[in-house]
């Protein structure tokens, strides 16, 4: 066994070192739940406060109930997000299997041309894109965000699964040609399994950012009816006046969605079946 | 009838011309196996053959057809590669019918030939296994069955013992030459292990840098080599080679002899100072040096022999043999 892992003291320091940096990362979390329990003068009072009696409240979350279509925002969040990772992992894992398995004319040049996306932020494109939204009629519908999400995400998920596709053995992709499956059943049934680590990492690293944009749901879907979960949020934020009370219980209830996913996500991150195909 | 026959195979992948000129015949029912040193192409022509790699130019044919546009699943062909390659997500029994899932045979097909490979190869209680679950002999015997169960019509290994350990590595050779023997099937194997080759082979080719050295029975190889790679790939030790020179006077060809050749003998031609001795019990491998020439002596039997020591090995006319400059055999 490892030595250094094996010492008492130096097991413990590791663990205090990740203890803390949890306490660190969940404080801003933890403050904006509590808070969104106490009524507004207790928020700004003690801050740090757990909710007693005598500040309990629920009058930010009875406010975002009452105001606006909370679970249509939430619905629609929802939707754009898990479609978006849905159609960034379908086809990022089908480029960049053809980039690593197929020899073509051209192939380091589409795989540079597909990776240039990393380099250069979609929104420098935002003016383009709504025009073309609008030429397409696809302004304020869910549609216009899961297109945009999906283009935004796809060079980043190409980038890494495709480094991830070319360890996979080739002999095993061999074998499933000689056993008869087609480029497809090799794809779905054998290399896709294989990488799920690094599927689970992309739809990660996408996930969060797709869920809390405001940028692309203000110019694209600002409707009523398409508003997205983070921009509905905003109703509470006045230039004059902020309802703290309510946009702390949205930012609450808007957490645990994400939390959800990314527990499922990280669960495929274990390894599981995987090791003993080869060697 | 032929099973296999390659005409004028050439690959090249881009400007790298890896294999030139493949020539050759594989009878119904031979074991024939590919040997040479890494990158000499032996691999490339085993997925040639496979359709795995299309050939650049030249005829691939299987049973007398020509299969250079057949896909790999029609080709009558199953491969063992040297990885295993099993199928994580199907326990054995699973990877061993998926092949003929998708030939679409009928169930009762299906059940009997894997319950015929899982008794041939002792795997009856793994059948609902999972690859993680089994040992490396054991996932090497499920690749095999996995080949079994097809019953092809010419069998591909490529390498299937190089992750084996030793001691396994000799009981999977037995049980592949015992395999071969009651399947009676054409099977074409690729090592670089001449011990694999040597034991398992009716027929052996020596390839080196995409080209065909030699082909012939173990023995044939062994005895008659064509030049002098051929000569020193095959036997272990390997052969001794040196300058002719150092027997007779003006002798410019290069001299070759086998170290199980060599004797002690107290007026023999070659005086050697004994640089190292490896004592197997069995055999005593002598290491040392003729004139600044390393040679091998393979002694039978055990002998006190110690570094530093001054022999005179000899060795019967007979067993020598000569190579031009360029290797070819005199």
């Amino acid at each position: 066994m490892n030595k250094a892992r094996s010492n008492p003291l130096n097991s413990a320091l590791m663990h205090g070192a990740l203890i803390l940096y949890t306490l660190i990362a969940l404080f801003p979390v933890f403050v904006i739940i509590i808070n969104s329990f106490k009524e507004r003068r207790s928020i700004f009072r003690e801050p740090l406060a757990l909710p007693d009696a005598e500040s309990f409240s629920l009058i930010g979350y009875q406010t975002v109930m009452k105001q606006g279509d909370f679970f249509l925002y939430f619905q629609n969040s929802m939707i754009v997000t898990v479609a978006s990772l849905f159609f960034i992992l379908l086809f990022g894992a089908m480029a960049a299997y053809a980039l690593s398995e197929y020899r073509f004319k051209g192939n380091l040049l589409m795989g540079l041309y597909l990776a240039l996306g990393i380099m250069i932020p979609i929104r420098i494109g935002t003016v383009a894109i709504l025009e073309m939204m609008v030429a397409t009629g696809l302004v304020n519908t869910l549609w216009a965000l899961i297109l945009v999400y999906t283009a935004q995400g796809l060079p980043l998920a190409v980038f890494i699964l495709s480094e991830f596709m070319r360890q996979v053995s080739d002999d095993l992709k061999n074998a499933g040609r000689i056993d008869g499956l087609s480029e497809y059943t090799i794809f779905f049934r054998l290399v896709l399994p294989l990488v799920r680590p690094a599927m689970a990492t992309v739809a990660v690293f996408n996930m969060i950012p797709i869920w809390n944009d405001l940028w692309f749901p203000l110019i694209l879907a600002p409707a009523e009816e398409t508003k997205t979960l983070t921009l509905g949020s905003q109703v509470f934020i006045g230039q004059f006046v902020t309802d703290w009370n309510a946009v702390l219980s949205a930012l609450s209830m808007a957490i645990l969605p994400v939390l959800v996913l990314y527990v499922i996500f990280s669960r495929q991150l274990i390894r599981g079946i995987t090791s003993g195909a080869v060697k | 009838m032929t099973a296999l026959t390659l005409k004028d195979v050439n690959k090249s992948f881009g400007e790298v011309h890896v294999l030139k000129d493949i020539n050759m015949e594989v009878e119904e029912g031979e074991f024939v196996v590919f040997v040479g040193p890494s990158g000499c192409g032996k691999s490339t022509l085993l997925r040639v053959i496979a359709g795995l790699e299309d050939a650049t130019s030249g005829e691939v044919r299987i049973g007398g057809e020509v299969v250079n546009m057949t896909p790999p699943s029609k080709r009558g062909i199953a491969m063992v590669f040297q990885s295993y390659a099993l199928y994580p997500h199907l326990n054995v029994r699973g990877n061993m019918t998926l092949a003929l899932k998708q030939e679409g045979q009928s169930k009762a097909v299906i059940e009997e030939r894997v319950q015929k490979a899982s008794k041939m190869l002792n795997l009856e209680a793994y059948l609902d296994r999972f690859p993680s679950e089994l040992s490396g002999g054991q996932r090497q015997r499920v690749a095999i069955g996995r080949a079994i169960v097809r019953e092809p019509k010419l069998f591909l290994f490529d390498e299937p013992l190089s992750n084996l350990d030793a001691a396994l590595r000799m009981n999977t050779r037995l049980e592949i030459a015992a395999l071969h023997r009651q399947l009676g099937a054409t099977m074409v194997y690729v090592t670089h292990d001449q011990t694999e080759a040597m034991t398992l082979a009716d027929k052996i080719v020596v390839l080196r840098d995409g080209r065909v050295e030699q082909i012939g029975s173990p023995m044939e190889l062994y005895n008659n080599p064509a030049n002098q790679f051929v000569a020193g790939f095959l036997g272990s030790p390997s052969m001794n080679f040196l300058p002719a020179g150092i027997v007779h006077e003006g002798d410019s060809r290069t001299l070759g002899v086998r170290p199980e050749d060599l004797f002690i003998a107290g007026d023999g031609p070659l005086a050697v100072r004994v640089s190292h001795v490896e004592k197997l019990g069995g055999d005593t491998n002598v290491v040392g040096e003729v004139r600044d020439q390393q040679i091998t002596a393979r002694l039978f039997g055990q002998h006190a022999i110690e570094p530093g020591q001054e022999l005179r090995f000899g060795f019967k006319p007979e067993a020598a043999y000569h190579f031009d400059s360029a290797g070819a055999r005199l």
